[in-house]
């Protein structure tokens, strides 16, 4: 039988500090009884001596120091699962709200995981074919990588993890392959459209959703990540399935750990967050990752708000830090009609290199992402000086780049919600955009791809992808 | 020694009570589950421990002990090619024991206690020793002869010398003493805190070669320097940090990857044992020494991680090598420094940072530098520190960069400007600076070619003037710009696209040796000389935009290290255009 303690002392914010304990332990998950029967359920902050400071995850409202009762349950958070979580929807802390059943658990797992040991993880290297062609031909996405969606108010952000969800796939693979999603703070009507989207396409079957939304008690959604990744660790390291796992919004999960922060009353960092952001948001994203002779791997999107699209925010610069590349949303693409609205240069996959290339995506591949690149910024340059000087003032070859500049957003960025590339499409339509400018100015791309590509491409392509145009 | 009780637990940070033998620094175990800590704060009777793995579960009543030991790192052969964690743990060893994850309260030794290594003595009975002197070596690995060195306390002649297969705790050599008889092993410990002695520091004067020609050219750091990059995220910090860890001439590599991403330590884990080291050609692995402690590894190992790497690079300093230890990022450490502090409830300074952290900064990058080494040999050795720096939102304001570069010498600025552009290593020219020319200049005249200053020079000569130009064109138009202006950016266009642009990850672009960095800038620079004597001849500005010549320098980069005299042949064709087009010229004027 557990100790029920009647010793509530303080209670400020999300915080009750109870006197008299005994043997209580540092992340301790605790139950806490209200008169009415309401049970609550928190973890242990801090022990000092017979002192412990307990954050709650739903709220103090209604817990008064004479009646509750509190109870330390000698286990910290914990989810059980088993492959039954498929096709199943849960709520931040894990309890189901689908109205189906109890999850049968083959095991509980605590859901603060352990750090992978650098020494046994694999390095990403597979090419996930997403089929949007910003992302798979410039900033390609990897089995076990992490790569964030940096978005802002107002930007189709969910769209564009909806179908990254619904048209990732490895090449020539038919491998076990899932979806975790882990909501934390968004609306009700974004979890739907996520939901019914899973649903029309039959992903449903192969997903596990977590919702904490908008209305449910933010303090909750410290969990929430925490039980999406627990659940995608065992789907990808005891299942043997790839997973894909979405987190959106980090932003609410960010500012819930402020107000803990606040609430105790910690010096704080940058903008009022912790000092600590930086260790606690790692602790999520790098649970994501492939390991050595496991079939599985998590890939990690998680989705953020920039607050003002201001990328030096503390919450989009630490995860930068920590993730590894991001894909940038633009407002100013958006507004021009380009889906997705991917702002190719400042976005980058730091895993591409490894996973792009002969035998992966295709030999050209690195060399051809480069000059578009460099020509795409160059483009970017000159429009930017015309602006100012007028389109008079620019060379003959910087009119060449302005036109590129302006055909690629149109061509290769934009393509829609439901058009599927596949990547040689990519590569071509990269060739054939490339193919305006004369040989001495594609410098990024080797001699050998040229003759091989190029002229094939300017002999032959033209007939096959004008369609694309 | 007694035993302590926790009183409190709040993250990393545990208070005990009854620690009164408690000696600041020691290193204690905590709880029954073993947790290794080091003691911060004594006050009375308390002891306030950072504890270097994860807290949770942990309560009041659990019993704390101390070792009675700093925090020490174990110096022996085996270093090399190991993987360890911030408080050298071997995470290999860890993987077989424990599988896929680091779970709590491990301890295994960080050297191999069962490994046997020939030793060779190179003293004999009777010789006098003092502490630093090597008595003997083992073969390491192809290329680290581990040199056994008499501990520095130890002074007096050697009575018995072994030669043979010992393992590292095994006895392999005896010295009478004034205070009698002292055994040696090849095993040594070395608290982390406590830089390792020398005999005297030296002015550094030969360049780190890194390949890397924006460095080795316009930014050079010398063996037994300091250097920093800091850079918003994206701007390419790790990969500049992986490509010294791959290319620089140092003899030992000491990687540590603190609070960093776990997929780039497995990058260099996976990478290093396939490349070849193009001096010696054996794997680059051989030479280096890798500590991993990753973002989401426990916060206060991240802080011992750079002592702990800074400690195992003096080691094989003293052993009279070239050291280089790489910090990746020593933001992550000042942050780990700030969390603590912050449970400390010590009171901040800048942007939250505790006060003392100019001190620490200083006092790490200071335990660099080119030493006479202990021992009577005066043997010289390296340890050149090149750390990262990761300031939010690239701000160059941020207290750590200030700190760092208050005590650095050289400073590669990354810009995402140039991340943008693709143009990496995105190092800014403008902005960057070493400090090591002058020191560098008689190596370099003597060693690559007499010019080599004049060149350097030019260079940032043309990239400045660039800067000024572009700031001219865009105010008013590119054509107010003169016929002379519109060649210096032209040459400096090629600078930057063919000279300074270098992809790490082309099998041949990847490293430039001293010769060919010196021939390829020499390309572009005769290139530019040429075409100023051609417009003094007033021949069009077009004919000269558009030479032929040009393509090839935009492909000399490609050029293996074994073909240089190709480069050779495209300066020839440099000359035989120019007299062309002369020609042509006086002909048609004719």
């Amino acid at each position: 039988m557990l100790k029920e303690y009647l010793t509530i002392r303080d209670i400020s914010g999300p915080l009750l500090l109870v006197e008299e304990v005994e043997g209580v332990k540092y992340e301790e998950l605790v139950e806490v009884e209200l008169p009415d029967g309401d049970k609550r359920m928190g973890k242990v902050l801090e022990v000092n001596e017979d002192k412990a400071l307990i954050q709650l995850f739903e709220g103090t409202t209604g817990v008064d120091v004479t009646k509750c009762r509190v109870r330390f349950l000698a286990r910290g958070i914990e989810i059980g699962l088993s492959m039954e979580v498929l096709g199943r929807v849960f709520d931040g802390l894990g309890r189901p709200i689908d109205g189906g059943p109890k999850i049968l658990a083959e095991k509980s797992y605590d859901i603060n995981g352990n750090p992978i040991n650098p020494f046994a993880r694999d390095y990403p290297e597979e090419f996930i074919q997403t089929g949007i062609s910003a992302i798979d031909g410039l900033n390609t996405l990897v089995r076990g990588q992490k790569l964030p969606i940096f978005s802002g108010s107002g930007l189709p952000h969910n769209q564009l993890a909806a179908q990254i969800a619904r048209q990732a796939r490895v090449l020539g693979t038919k491998e076990k392959f899932a979806i975790v999603f882990g909501a934390m703070g968004i609306t009700h009507e974004e979890a739907e459209y996520f939901a019914s989207d899973f649903e029309e396409t039959g992903a449903i079957d192969r997903s596990v959703l977590f919702l904490n939304l908008a209305n449910n008690p933010a303090l909750e959604r410290i969990a929430t990540p925490r039980m999406a990744l627990t659940t995608a660790e065992f789907l990808a390291f005891e299942k043997d399935v790839h997973v894909l796992v979405i987190l959106t919004d980090m932003t609410n999960y960010c500012e819930a750990l402020r107000e803990i922060s606040a609430a105790r009353k910690e010096i704080p960092g940058r903008r009022g967050y912790p000092g600590y952001l930086y260790t606690d948001l790692s602790t999520i994203y790098e649970r994501a990752g492939r390991i050595k002779g496991k079939n599985g791997s998590i890939t990690q999107i998680p989705i953020l708000s920039m607050p003002e699209d201001d990328k030096t925010h503390p919450i989009p610069d630490l995860t930068g830090y920590i993730t590894e590349g991001q894909i940038i949303l633009s407002r100013a693409l958006h507004r021009k009609n380009i889906s997705p609205p991917i702002d190719v240069l400042p976005s980058l996959s730091r895993l591409k290199d490894k996973g792009i290339g002969r035998d992966k995506t295709r030999e050209d591949h690195s060399d051809v992402f480069n000059q578009l690149f460099a020509a795409y910024a160059r483009g970017k340059e000159a429009q930017e000086l015309s602006v100012i000087l007028g389109e008079a003032a620019l060379s003959e070859i910087d009119k060449m780049y302005y036109d590129f500049a302006d055909t690629f957003e149109r061509q290769y960025v934009s393509q829609g919600d439901y058009e599927n590339r596949s990547i040689e499409e990519t590569l071509d339509l990269g060739w054939k955009l490339l193919s305006v400018f004369p040989t001495s100015e594609l410098k990024r791309i080797r001699g050998e791809w040229i003759d091989k590509y190029l002229t094939r491409f300017k002999e032959e392509e033209p007939k096959k992808l004008a369609k694309v145009a | 020694m007694r035993k302590g009780v926790i009183v409190k637990v709040a993250g990393p940070l545990v208070v005990a009570d009854q620690m009164q033998d408690a000696r600041m620094f020691d290193v204690v175990r905590v709880s029954e589950k073993g947790l290794i800590g080091e003691i911060i704060e004594i006050h009375s009777q308390r002891a306030f421990i950072q504890v270097y793995e994860d807290t949770l579960g942990i309560g009041p009543g659990e019993p704390v002990e101390s070792t009675g030991l700093p925090l020490s790192v174990e110096l022996a052969p085996g270093l090399i090619e190991s993987i360890y964690d911030g408080i050298q743990r071997p995470l290999d060893i860890i993987y077989e024991r424990t599988g896929d994850y680091i779970t709590r309260g491990i301890t295994v030794p960080p050297i191999d206690r069962g490994r046997k290594w020939a030793f060779k003595p190179h003293k004999k009975e009777g010789d006098r020793v003092e502490g630093g002197d090597i008595i003997g070596s083992v073969q390491e690995t192809v290329v680290v002869e581990h040199r056994i060195m008499v501990p520095i306390s130890i002074k007096g002649t050697i009575r018995e010398i072994r030669e043979g297969e010992f393992t590292v705790e095994e006895i392999i050599c005896r010295v009478e003493t004034p205070d009698g008889m002292r055994d040696i092993s090849m095993l040594q410990k070395w608290p982390v805190r406590k830089p390792r002695p020398y005999k005297k520091k030296l002015p550094p004067e030969e360049p780190l070669v890194t390949g890397q020609r924006v460095i080795d050219m316009l930014f050079p750091v010398a063996k037994g320097g300091t250097a920093c990059v800091p850079g918003p995220f994206g701007s390419g910090k790790t990969v500049i940090q992986h490509q010294l860890a791959k290319w620089a001439d140092a003899e030992i590599i000491v990687y540590v990857g603190c609070g960093e991403r776990g997929n780039e330590m497995t990058d260099v884990l996976i990478e290093l044992p396939q490349l070849k080291d193009p001096k010696t050609g054996e794997t680059l692995m051989r030479r280096t020494v890798l500590i991993a402690n990753t973002s989401n590894m426990p916060v206060a190992a991240r802080e011992a991680s750079v002592y702990t790497g800074i400690t195992l690079a003096e080691y094989f300093r003293d052993m009279g090598y070239s050291v280089a230890l790489q910090a990746d990022s020593t933001s992550r450490w000042a942050e780990a420094m700030r969390e603590i502090s912050g449970r400390l409830e010590e009171m901040p300074g800048e942007e939250g940072y505790p006060a003392y952290l100019g001190t620490r900064i200083a006092e790490f990058y200071e335990r660099s530098g080119k030493v006479i080494c202990m021992g009577s040999d005066n043997r010289v050795g390296a340890l050149t520190t090149i750390g990262s720096i990761s300031p939010p939102g690239g701000d160059l304001s941020d207290p750590v960069v200030q700190s760092t570069l208050r005590v650095v010498k050289v400073f590669w600025s990354l810009e995402d400007r140039l991340a943008f552009q693709r143009h990496f290593p995105a190092i800014s020219w403008l902005n960057s600076y070493s400090l090591y020319h002058d020191n560098l200049e008689e190596h370099m005249k003597k060693h690559v070619t007499e010019e080599f200053p004049e060149q350097r020079k030019e260079a940032m000569r043309l990239l400045q003037q660039e800067a000024e130009l572009l700031e001219i064109a865009r105010l008013v138009g590119m054509d107010s710009l003169s016929i002379s202006d519109r060649l210096v950016l032209e040459t400096t266009r090629s600078i930057r696209e063919d000279f300074l642009h270098q992809n790490a990850f082309h099998e041949i672009d990847t490293y430039t040796s001293s010769e060919k960095n010196y021939l390829l800038l020499n390309l572009i620079l005769q290139l530019h000389h040429l075409c100023e004597g051609m417009l003094e001849k007033v021949i069009p500005f077009q004919k000269i935009q558009g030479l032929r010549v040009r393509e090839e320098i935009a492909r000399a980069k490609y050029i293996p290290e074994d073909q240089l005299d190709q480069l050779r042949e495209i300066e020839a064709h440099i000359r035989s255009e120019a007299e062309e087009v002369l020609r042509e010229e006086g002909e048609s004027n004719a």
